[in-house]
């Protein structure tokens, strides 16, 4: 990957107010053409806030910015309103949490849909609809036609997220963000909505931020994780190297605490303690006051981001595939 | 969507009825003699029976009110005990002035209460925001006769503007649409509207600001679409609530101007409910009332029909 479609370099953003919440402090990555990337991390870890970054979509004032966000050539932060707008929705477009609120309640999803068309693409309204509908058949709304006049609290959850997925790819970007796109919604119609997530993005070849806290989702969707704790990336690399060995305790931590089938009977570990508070950071590695094998070099000085072989941790005790820290190994030995 | 408009239609007759039958009563709980205010209190008891006789005031109630809702049906609200003229005649060009008066308030007020609103909630915590707030409660608390009587004593009285009372020069009755009426708009206008100003203030600002806190306002900018179309969506989104509070503050200003009216000696249905209050002139008093009522169950009747045209959630049948 010599040029990736989108590079992310030592983003920050912060939130004003009397009390500044640095949400994101110095989070970069790449996504390459046709990747789905998995951000992984519980809430209120800067997950969210990176995502919408990548559109701006932070209310201004209040918002500052550092770093640098680069999508297919664009450079998001320095961009003016106007291409922004222009941007917005045919570069990147993005999918939320809950169709139910991310629609307009009062105009009809087709009409929803078409407003993007005829925004982005040169096409008028009979036309814009015609594409409208031809894309509500495509995420498999049956009687697609009917369903254009539908208003949103019409729809069930499923359908309301496809047609949600409908409008995010109406405008053919090339980046969709997914903002936790299957939480609110049934397992049977997340599993649904997850394959046809995959179906589109190789069809269209589609790079996929991919937001999510669970575990499972993850591994369906995506092709590499990133995990994000207090506002930085901690632990990254291929889907089946992070859950086969996790590096950073708080990744496995975090393995450890999914409920699975065989787990019955056992007990489920748990992290303890709560995510820090994001006004008030802690001087050394955020995740040092929750780490059993913190040291008082965790507590001072924040950890490096290294990476190896496809894989970066960020951790002073980074963990061996037996889940010991090779230095505690050593002074053992 | 139609067979809605039939239901809401049909609810509306009993209501109606009901308010009738209230307006009746009314006016038969409160103590004293109709008859009382016009017969000296020293006439021979037949002439009393015989003037009893000749209102129906001998009949027990509920003939009463079936004979007055009767008439009330086909137009005859009976004669004013004071004038001896027809209650419906008076009524009627009283209720002409006084929707004079509020519609012209309610339209000032709600287009610069929504003016200021929209800015406020957008500008959340500006200073637009706080402006409009502070105004607000101050429209909202200020008793209007109050300000009606210092509006009167500055323009009026010291600076000698614009007229203190009455509808026309020379207290005519008769409206026009000439420079000389519309300076008797003026001050009664300027009192009148200042509560619905605050109200629909405060209510508009609530609405934009919650309304720009929903997710979708994120997901229309994250489409592309610029401030002036995600406007039009917030317009859409807040006006079946606002037009509802709208609609109520246009009723109350239809029925609830009898002090700014009485202040301003302005001959619309509050001046004639004052006047029928005072000289216990019943038919009169009843009349006004039912008339009034009937218009604010028109107004929530026009309120609720428009709703759902604008907000499909409503449409459920």
């Amino acid at each position: 990957m010599s040029n990736p479609l989108i590079s992310v370099s030592d983003l920050t953003v912060t939130f004003g107010g009397s009390r500044p919440v640095h949400a994101v402090n110095g989070v970069s990555f790449t996504v390459g053409t046709g990747e789905v990337l998995g951000l992984l991390g519980e809430s209120g870890c800067g997950k969210s806030v990176t995502l919408r970054s990548l559109l701006r979509l932070h209310p201004p004032r209040r918002t500052t910015y550092g770093g640098r966000i680069e999508v297919d050539g664009h450079d998001i932060l320095s961009m003016s309103e106007e291409q922004l707008r222009r941007y917005r929705g045919s570069v990147t477009s993005m999918i939320f949490q809950e169709p139910l609120l991310a629609f307009d309640p009062v105009y009809s999803i087709g009409r929803q849909i078409s407003e993007a068309i005829r925004r982005h693409r040169a096409m008028d309204g009979t036309a814009a609809e015609a594409e409208a509908i031809r894309l509500l058949d495509r995420v498999q709304i049956p009687q697609a036609a009917r369903r254009y006049h539908a208003y949103p609290h019409e729809m069930s959850g499923g359908m309301r997220q496809r047609a949600m997925i409908a409008l995010a790819l109406s405008c053919r970007p090339k980046l969709l963000l997914a903002d936790e796109p299957t939480t609110a919604l049934d397992a049977t119609v997340q599993i649904q909505i997850l394959l046809l997530l995959r179906e589109l993005q190789r069809e269209m070849g589609l790079s996929i931020i991919f937001v999510t806290h669970d575990i499972g989702v993850a591994v369906e969707i995506s092709d590499r994780v990133a995990v994000m704790y207090a506002g930085r990336i901690i632990e990254e690399g291929p889907i089946a190297g992070i859950i086969g060995g996790p590096a950073h305790p708080y990744t496995r931590g975090l393995l450890a605490s999914t409920v699975t089938q065989n787990m019955r009977g056992t007990r489920l570990e748990a992290i303890p303690g709560a995510p820090p508070d994001l006004a008030d950071l802690p001087p050394g590695c955020a995740f040092a006051p929750r780490c059993s094998h913190a040291s008082a070099t965790c507590l001072a000085s924040i950890p490096a981001y290294e990476t190896h072989a496809g894989r970066g941790v960020a951790c002073f005790h980074s963990l061996n595939d037996e889940g010991v820290p090779p230095s505690v190994t050593a002074k053992v030995s | 969507m139609l067979v809605y408009l039939l239901k809401r239609l049909l609810y509306a007759l009993p209501i109606a009825l009901s308010v009738t039958l209230v307006c009746f009563l009314l006016v038969h709980i409160a103590p004293g003699d109709p008859l009382n205010a016009v017969v000296p209190a020293d006439a021979p008891a037949e002439v009393v029976n015989a003037l009893k006789a000749a209102y129906g005031f001998d009949k027990p109630l509920p003939v009463q009110y079936v004979r007055w809702l009767g008439r009330a049906l086909t137009g005859d609200l009976g004669t004013s005990v004071a004038t001896g003229r027809p209650v419906a005649d008076e009524v009627l060009s009283a209720v002409r002035n006084t929707i004079l008066l509020a519609v012209i308030a309610a339209i000032i007020g709600f287009a610069l209460g929504a003016l200021l609103g929209g800015v406020a909630g957008y500008r959340h915590r500006g200073i637009v925001d706080r402006l409009a707030t502070a105004l607000s409660v101050v429209g909202v608390s200020v008793p209007h006769y109050w300000l009606g009587m210092v509006l009167t004593i500055i323009f009026s009285t010291r600076l000698n503007w614009l007229p203190a009372m009455g509808a026309g020069p020379g207290g005519s009755k008769e409206w026009l649409w000439d420079g000389e009426h519309i300076r008797y708009l003026v001050l009664p206008v300027a009192t009148l509207m200042v509560i619905p100003l605050g109200i629909v203030t405060r209510t508009i600002r609530a609405l934009v600001a919650d309304t720009l806190s929903k997710d979708f306002v994120q997901a229309l900018r994250a489409k592309g679409l610029s401030d002036r179309a995600v406007f039009l969506h917030v317009v859409k989104n807040v006006a079946p609530t606002a037009l509802a509070v709208m609609g109520l503050q246009l009723g109350y200003l239809m029925g609830g101007s009898i002090l700014v009216e009485t202040v301003f000696a302005w001959p619309g249905s509050g001046f004639l409910l004052n006047t029928a209050i005072f000289q216990r002139d019943l038919p009169l008093l009843q009349g006004t009332i039912l008339i009034l009522c009937l218009i604010f169950v028109l107004l929530n009747l026009m309120v609720d029909v428009l709703q759902p045209l604008i907000d499909p959630r409503m449409r459920r049948s």
